[in-house]
């Protein structure tokens, strides 16, 4: 038997096949999938609530599903918009996972529903690293987690399609750079969009519904440099040494 | 952390592998890491060493080789280290058509099986 094997194997292959497959399933119902990452208490199931609200009065058929590691506090509070919500408790896992995604869907996701919100856990390293089979992926900041955010989650920010500044009601009372924050936004992801909202006062709720109807329209994309990549690692055969 | 589930699906992977080759033992694992894959070596080998007990993994060692994030424009063909955090905006001309070389990758490179498949095979007879 030969020592040693060359596998050249992705490491998460087995995520991102079952992501791109779930895409393809929603894609045939005429539905996408929109992936929310933050920090933890970044404000996303505040601005979230409103969007699905809106959604209903509009009425354009939504569903939001949402990750915890522990509590039905954010079903409960998405719930009251009206619009079908499922929570998902991790059991302590830090991040959701394609597989995981896909068989919370099945014989829930409603048939009408043509976006998905998922609220991935509130974390902005693991969640970064997995597709959940999502059109567009959102990354939301508050104003009171400071400016240099980006720069210390890089991944996370920099696979963003769209990014959301949350609670600018209170940026005067943190001092929020604004333009540091875009700076550092652009450093690691040239060229995307940053959307400033407050669920408070209103501004630009409806933006990430907005956003993710022209998506579903078939509008492209920002692509962020850190999903470019230049060669890729494809699957090679099997090569054995002795 | 996410280690362990990065942990556990090298793991899932060489097992398999190590079913197809009819391999008994693993000596050593070696593994690609980008720097901007988010990963944490330190946390991915601690993982690695608890989630391998009782597999065909058990006593293997983790091998990680790095790769640097390196950018190029494809306006400008500016090519540079992109540092960590990194800096995807071209230096050269600030053009928007940047493609990553290197750096997000996570890959497994390759996997030694453990010495003595013959004694392995005369126990899986006996």
């Amino acid at each position: 038997m030969c020592r040693t094997v060359d596998l050249q194997q992705a490491v998460l292959a087995r995520n991102d096949d079952s992501a791109q497959e779930l895409r393809t399933e929603l894609a045939a119902r005429g539905t996408i999938a929109v992936n929310l990452l933050s920090s933890p208490g970044s404000g996303k199931t505040e601005l979230l609530e409103r969007e699905l609200a809106l959604a209903r009065e509009r009425g354009v058929p939504v569903a939001a599903l949402t990750a915890d590691l522990a509590t039905e506090n954010d079903a409960l509070r998405l719930g009251r918009s009206g619009v079908p919500v499922k929570q998902v408790l991790t059991d302590g896992l830090c991040h959701l996972e394609a597989v995981m995604l896909r068989g919370h869907l099945d014989g829930w996701l409603p048939e009408e529903a043509r976006l998905l919100f998922v609220e991935n856990v509130g974390n902005l390293v693991c969640p970064a690293s997995y597709d959940l089979g999502e059109s567009l992926r959102v990354v939301l900041a508050s104003v009171t987690e400071g400016e240099d955010k980006p720069l210390k989650y890089p991944t996370a920010f920099g696979l963003a399609n769209l990014v959301l500044v949350t609670k600018t009601d209170l940026a005067a009372a943190v001092d929020f750079d604004q333009a540091a924050f875009l700076a550092n936004v652009r450093r690691v992801n040239p060229g995307v969009e940053v959307v400033l909202t407050s669920a408070r006062t209103g501004l630009a709720v409806g933006a990430l519904l907005d956003r993710a109807l022209a998506v579903l329209a078939g509008e492209p994309v920002h692509r962020p440099v850190m999903a470019r990549p230049a060669g890729h690692a494809h699957q090679v055969p099997l090569v054995e040494h002795s | 952390m996410h280690e362990m589930s990065i942990a556990l699906a090298v793991i899932e992977q060489v097992e398999r592998a190590a079913v197809e080759h009819g391999a008994r033992g693993v000596e050593s694992v070696r593994l690609l890491v980008g720097e901007l894959a988010g990963v944490v070596p330190q946390a991915l080998d601690f993982c690695y060493e608890l989630a391998c007990a009782d597999t065909v993994l058990a006593g293997s060692t983790l091998t990680v080789e790095s790769v640097e994030g390196r950018a190029r424009c494809a306006d400008c063909g500016h090519e540079w280290a992109v540092g960590m955090p990194p800096d995807l905006g071209c230096p050269g001309c600030s053009g928007a058509r940047v493609e990553l070389l290197g750096g997000r990758e996570l890959q497994i490179l390759q996997v030694r099986w453990a010495a003595d498949p013959v004694l392995a095979r005369a126990d899986q007879e006996g």
